[in-house]
């Protein structure tokens, strides 16, 4: 593993070294290591590209890394990872795509992770995209994530993109079964003229289901962003779509949440608001003695933290 | 020392008309002194504070701190020559937590636990209930404004500026907060200057100052002009006698 490599796996994994636990890591399309555990199963797939994560009931505290990596400049892949939740688990899943571009072709990663939780089980995703690079060529994300909760299953995904990334198109399905939970946190800051849009439909179906997204991002210079979080409950349940963003400069924002409710006991809340720093909060942190600048730069970090 | 020499800020309004917010203002105020500025609202008392911390440019006058004149400096400057202000509606941070904005305060990348709750203890808050805390909306003003003066004494700079610390506080709280003034000053820790309306936090002071129209109306030590202040409450008011108000 070259430098390079290295520290793509420590911006996307926070990883140094090899992983504890099961792990799988993707580069330029193929297979670079992997290891399965005892109750974590990783298998290439037979008919497409991507891998199989079986993970067997009761598994608790356990850990799994999937990174994928793209260092060559023009590798255009998509790939299908599946997930297996058995009954009862409670694990840690680490994906994340980093994309090194010194080329000027284009370097893309569209992947479609689903995941079928058995019940009573709680799994941590998250995912962090991020791009480096000197090359004119864009660096492209389009992620997909489809969960299905069985009855008291629950997810708590985060999703984390800061900068690097030219263009993303996002989709998350979460389909929520009965005393399931969803908490989705999204953060995300472009700038420069990247793209980027997120797309999310959360389907409370189970009775006494919950949702939660909360969607924070920052556009800068003449980047754009589109937000459409929607949340339809189909039986007794809570959900909370809070979407909050920072413009800056000549970006542009556009959030549409939609919240459906097709049974007189669903409560849906959303929010969303779209401004700029407030010239008093960084009068405040001036009078601290930080400057404008350092004052932007912390408010930014807190917002996204 | 803190000198400010025919100070003068003049605002337009949309048609061009100036207005004097100061007029000819000046002060002298000696280090370790807890100074109250007092008088009507629309007085001008938050400007000349905003002009001290160099939140507003004044349109004429001089602001020395120590000798040097800080009249052109930024307010970060200032800040960095120990001048600190308490808002009197201060912002809320959505994704900064009360630690952050007293390290932050405090210029010290890490506090801990036990040293924010020194500071949140001084204005009436139990650290562990909002030490981890965002500073966003889920806070009531009162709390805020608590907070805002925590990170002040966090700053433990030369010269404390307060614009009515009292402002949207509950009673057990201002109790605490006036202990925390006293403490200050007599432990000579920083130049206190305080915007009040407050007969306990104005009993407190050295100094008095009141500002009315722009001027610097009356100025001199708290036992002299307390008095008087009190004398002249309400009663002073031509529009208002007792048949009006029954």
């Amino acid at each position: 593993m070259n430098p390079i490599d290295s520290n793509m796996l420590f911006q996307i994994a926070n990883m140094k070294g090899t992983p504890k636990g099961a792990y799988n890591i993707r580069k330029d399309g193929q297979l670079d290591s992997r290891a399965s555990s005892k109750n974590i199963e990783i298998t290439s797939k037979t008919d497409k590209s991507g891998i199989d994560i079986r993970i067997a009931d009761n598994t608790r505290g356990e850990e799994c890394h999937i990174p994928v990596l793209i260092t060559q400049s023009g590798l255009n892949e998509m790939v299908y990872n599946d997930f297996f939740i058995g009954e009862n688990c409670d694990v840690l899943i680490v994906a994340g795509c980093g994309i090194h571009n010194d080329g000027c072709d284009t370097s893309q990663h569209d992947g479609v992770h689903t995941f079928y939780v058995g019940k009573n089980s709680h799994i941590r995703y998250t995912e962090k995209h991020y791009g480096e690079g000197e090359g004119t060529g864009a660096r492209i994300m389009n992620p997909q994530t489809v969960v299905y909760l069985e009855e008291g299953a629950a997810i708590d995904m985060e999703t984390v993109q800061i900068r690097g990334v030219d263009s993303t198109k996002r989709y998350t399905k979460i389909v929520v079964g009965k005393d399931g939970e969803a908490v989705i946190t999204e953060k995300l800051l472009t700038h420069g003229t990247q793209l980027a849009e997120s797309e999310m439909d959360i389907v409370l179906e189970g009775e006494d289901s919950t949702g939660r997204v909360i969607s924070r991002s920052v556009a800068q210079d003449d980047s754009r962003q589109v937000f459409y979080p929607r949340m339809v409950g189909e039986n007794k349940c809570f959900g909370h779509v809070q979407c909050d963003s920072i413009i800056m400069d000549s970006a542009k924002i556009k959030a549409i949440p939609a919240i459906t409710c097709n049974h007189t006991d669903a409560q849906l809340i959303h929010e969303a608001a779209i401004g700029r720093i407030a010239g008093e909060q960084i009068l405040k942190l001036m009078t601290l003695g930080m400057t404008e600048e350092e004052a932007e730069e912390k408010i930014l970090n807190g917002f996204l933290q | 020392m803190l000198e400010i020499k025919h100070l003068t800020y003049q605002a337009s309004d949309e048609n061009g008309v100036r207005t004097d917010i100061l007029n000819d203002v000046s002060l002298t105020i000696e280090d370790r002194k807890f100074v109250v500025i007092t008088g009507p609202n629309g007085g001008g008392k938050t400007t000349l504070a905003k002009v001290i911390m160099g939140l507003v440019q004044p349109t004429s006058g001089q602001i020395l701190l120590n000798g040097t004149d800080v009249t052109a400096l930024t307010i970060t400057e200032r800040a960095r020559l120990g001048i600190s202000y308490g808002f009197q509606q201060p912002p809320r941070f959505k994704g900064l937590r009360v630690r952050d904005l007293l390290e932050l305060a405090s210029g010290s990348s890490k506090l801990s636990r036990e040293e924010c709750c020194q500071y949140l203890t001084r204005v009436g808050l139990c650290a562990n209930d909002y030490v981890d805390r965002e500073v966003d909306a889920s806070l009531s003003g009162g709390e805020v404004k608590r907070i805002e003066i925590a990170t002040i004494l966090a700053r433990n700079s030369d010269l404390m500026i307060f614009d009515e610390p009292e402002a949207g506080i509950d009673l057990w709280s201002f109790a605490k907060l006036t202990d925390t003034f006293r403490l200050i000053h007599d432990k000579r820790q920083a130049t206190l200057v305080v915007i009040s309306h407050q007969e306990r936090i104005i009993n407190l002071a050295d100094e008095i100052v009141m500002v009315a129209g722009g001027q610097i109306v009356k100025r001199g030590p708290k036992d002299e002009i307390f008095p008087e202040i009190l004398a002249n409450t309400a009663s002073g008011c031509s529009f208002m006698n007792e048949s009006t108000l029954s």
